[in-house]
């Protein structure tokens, strides 16, 4: 059916002092739809995220083994080359954070470290990236403002438009909404519904409901290994391991 | 454009990596030319000559004994005074004034530490030393307690400093645990606060003393430069001369390359190893704080 | 049973703070003095010709002009060496040394060089600068010996200052797309721009009022006009205050305080710009 983004094949990951990794990691995100990444604490979703735009290059990484492949090509080969992949693959964080600078300064700042000068590229990739992000009405006419002014929410759509901005194929978002009030959350979920429609979504969600809402695709994580996976609402409403069923209906986690 | 970056951040890269090696490559080179230039004092002057108790250049004696006491005992004289006085202004200021009392004088012992020491060295000659010379009734006010006391004074914006942040780290938790058990204010500060801020306080200590084995100008200009072996306790009220001063009197009229010229360097050595351990040991006792660098090098 | 506990408890209570607020205000009141007296003396001899004009009368009258300008060429000349090679080093040390041996070494010499005795680094400073490399009494041999002297100043100053800029910003650079460097030009190091030269503001006022490095590699007395280039010697306020109180007899006292004075102005008023700039930038901040 859908055009498969990324495999996953054979991932295993050890951190040098021991704590989360994953184990043999085998899963194909589809393109242009929301993948969702679910379990308890631990599970090995965030550091997984981290394999897909390379950022697991920053932590002390014991070991790291298997294959990622994007478009085909291996991610994870040492020859690759990690800046263009961040650009390809965007990330927005569970807590928002805004650089310490104008909100248009925020939103061309990956333009910027990509070499671009025109303003003009600029100021239409911002525009679109706020647009996407559903930020562009309440910020349009203060883009000069510090983006710090910007309320809990704004920030984290702001977030998302600067990584929109900054024109990538995927988008991980880890537990994006989970400092953010319903509202905010409500508006955050809404505009992925129109952006998978062009991009691909992989989203570590902050609830099971979260998950459950907006899953196309989901994946259930325990302590590291990839339990079960399944497309759209299947793994909330009819999990085949009892492990799924058991996080899906809360009796632990 | 992705090949210019790299080759760039490269670049880059290495020059940063070097600049941060710097230190390193400093205190090597540091020591190399001190050694080079005061080694052959060994040879020229034998060990024995050197351990002896007259410093008399011009009739070639090159016995450093005076000159190492005359440090030792300004050194500890300066402890007595900033220990006392610089642990006490710390507790006061972080257990027993207001706040506002705090905000005010903290920068002002902090000034105190912003002043050139040759201003203080200075202040000895007009003011210091006279007044002991009038107070105590000795010939000349250019004593070893005269740079005594002026070294504690230097001393002190230091001790205060780091003991001052000690006791600030203490968790609060202590105290309130100690008042909540009955003890009154002063017996919480001696015996809970002061105790638990141990480590930061002995780390004020040994700067204060790796700073006052150090100085050279204050010392200088109040202590009388007579190298004169000081080993009784009335050695305090007469002229002294440290090792500091020995070199920054002497250093200027020296032929280079000459015995004297040799020995003067030796000196150097000694102290730059002092200097060295008791850096080292200061810098290994436990006490971190996140200001800890910034006072290390005040 | 005599209930006499208590009252002796409170009694230690209040000679306890008295001894210690006692032992602060023998401590507080004479830094008080000491400016003031110096203020006072020095004030008078306060005037425009005072620090413009060039000394006469073997220095016991006119200005001291030569001072001023010599230790004003010898901060500059120490910022334009420490200044670029200790940020670079403190950026090592913030954003590319791993924790391992090597780093620890760094940290231990950055400590030693932080302890060694002044007249240390003037030997130093004549072995290396003046004799070895024969640049000769200069500007530039002294320079270069308070440069070293004042380096692991600037080096844990601006260490600490780029060490408080919070990780996120970084993690959310290189997620975009961004090298180490790009990093640290854009984001990191103008946000630790105010800390850093506030430490480096430290670090030269100290380098600014230090006399025994000066002593044998750039320090002179007697100069009849101001250095011409930086292979001169020159005058100093330190080494002159240092000089005209020891060594000149007949040195009109009013003189020597108003030295003093100008010297502590200069050292004290860059202490008020890098406070102003600290506390400036506080308010400033974006995170």
């Amino acid at each position: 059916m859908a055009t498969i983004k990324i495999i996953i094949q054979n991932l295993s990951l050890q951190y040098s002092d021991g704590t989360e990794s994953l184990r043999d990691i085998n899963l194909d995100i589809p393109a242009n739809a929301i993948t969702v990444l679910f379990g308890p604490a631990g599970g090995g979703k965030s550091s997984l995220l981290r394999c897909l735009n390379r950022l697991n290059d920053l932590t002390e990484v014991q070991t790291i083994s298997g294959k990622i492949l994007l478009d085909g090509d291996n991610i994870l080969d040492p020859k690759t080359d990690v800046i263009a992949l961040r650009r390809r693959v965007g990330m927005v964080f569970a807590r928002p954070v805004v650089l310490p600078m104008s909100i248009r300064q925020n939103l061309t700042y990956g333009l910027e470290l990509a070499g671009e000068k025109r303003k003009s590229r600029m100021d239409e990739a911002l525009e679109r990236g706020l647009k996407l992000a559903a930020l562009w009405e309440e910020v349009q006419d203060r883009l000069e403002d510090p983006a710090i002014a910007l309320s809990g929410g704004q920030q984290q759509r702001l977030c998302l438009a600067r990584v929109l901005a900054n024109q990538p194929e995927v988008i991980l978002m880890d537990e994006p909404t989970s400092g953010l009030d319903p509202i905010s959350t409500g508006k955050v979920e809404t505009a992925l519904q129109e952006l998978k429609k062009n991009y691909t979504i992989i989203l570590v969600p902050h609830s099971v409901q979260q998950a459950a809402r907006t899953a196309d695709f989901a994946a259930f994580f325990l302590q590291g290994e990839l339990v079960e996976a399944a497309e759209g609402k299947e793994l909330f409403t009819h999990p085949r391991q009892k492990r799924t069923e058991d996080y899906v209906e809360g009796r632990f986690g | 454009m992705n090949k210019t970056l790299n080759r760039r951040e490269t670049i880059i890269s290495a020059i940063i990596k070097t600049c941060g090696y710097s230190a390193v490559l400093f205190v090597i080179l540091i020591f190399f030319f001190l050694l080079r230039e005061g080694l052959p004092a060994l040879f020229e002057v034998k060990l024995g000559a050197l351990l002896a108790t007259r410093w008399y250049p011009i009739e070639n004696h090159f016995g450093i004994l005076p000159l190492i006491t005359g440090s030792l005992i300004v050194t500890m004289g300066a402890m007595l005074v900033a220990i006392p006085f610089g642990i006490g202004t710390a507790v006061f200021l972080s257990e027993i004034a207001p706040r506002w009392m705090r905000e005010i004088l903290k920068p002002l012992v902090e000034l105190l530490g912003g002043l050139p020491s040759v201003v203080l060295g200075f202040l000895g000659i007009l003011v210091l030393s006279p007044f002991l010379r009038v107070f105590l009734d000795l010939p000349t006010g250019l004593t070893a307690l005269a740079g005594a006391l002026l070294l504690g004074g230097i001393s002190i914006p230091t001790t205060v400093s780091i003991a001052e942040d000690a006791l600030d780290s203490v968790p609060q938790g202590y105290r309130e645990g100690a008042l909540a058990l009955g003890a009154t204010r002063w017996q919480t500060i001696w015996r809970v606060t002061l105790p638990a801020a141990c480590s930061g306080v002995l780390t004020a200590l040994m700067l204060g003393i790796g700073r006052t084995i150090g100085e050279t100008m204050a010392v200088m200009m109040v202590t009388g430069n007579a190298p004169v072996l000081a080993i009784k306790l009335a050695s305090i009220f007469h002229p002294v001369r440290t090792m500091t001063a020995t070199i920054a009197a002497e250093m200027g009229e020296v032929a280079k390359g000459s015995t004297h010229y040799h020995v003067l360097f030796l000196i150097g050595l000694v102290l730059f190893i002092i200097s060295l351990g008791v850096n080292i040991i200061a810098s290994s006792v436990i006490f971190k704080s996140k200001k800890r660098a910034e006072r290390v090098l005040s | 049973m005599k209930r006499r506990f208590p009252v002796d408890r409170f009694l230690i209570q209040r000679l306890g703070v008295s001894v210690i607020t006692l032992t602060a205000l023998l401590t507080i009141v004479p830094i008080i003095g000491v400016f003031s007296y110096i203020i006072a003396k020095g004030a008078p001899a306060l005037s425009w010709e005072f620090l413009t004009a060039m000394p006469n009368s073997g220095m016991r009258a006119g200005g001291i002009l030569p001072a001023i300008v010599g230790t004003f060429y010898l901060t500059l000349g120490t910022a334009v060496f420490s200044v670029p090679l200790g940020i670079a080093a403190a950026i090592y040390l913030a954003e590319y040394a791993k924790e391992n041996w090597l780093t620890r070494l760094i940290r231990i010499a950055i400590i030693n060089l932080a302890g060694i005795p002044s007249v240390v680094y003037g030997l130093f400073g004549l072995g290396l600068f003046v004799l070895f490399l024969k640049f000769g009494t200069s500007i530039l041999s002294a320079s270069l010996t308070l440069s070293i002297m004042t380096l692991p100043v600037i080096i844990s100053a601006a260490e600490e200052a780029l060490r408080a800029v919070p990780q996120s910003f970084r993690t959310v650079s290189i997620s975009l797309g961004g090298t180490r460097w790009q990093t640290i030009r854009k984001i990191v190091l103008p946000q630790a721009l105010p800390g850093i030269i506030t430490g480096v503001i430290l670090g030269l006022e100290r380098a600014a009022g230090e006399t025994a490095p000066i002593l044998f590699t750039g320090a002179a007395f007697f100069l009849p006009h101001l250095p011409g280039s930086i292979l001169d010697a020159t005058m100093a306020l330190p080494y002159h205050l240092f000089v005209i109180s020891t060594q000149v007899p007949g040195m009109p006292i009013q003189i020597q305080y108003g030295t003093a004075l100008v010297l502590i102005i200069f050292v004290l008023g860059m202490n008020l710009v890098a406070t102003v700039i600290r506390s400036r930038a506080r308010a400033k901040r974006q995170w």
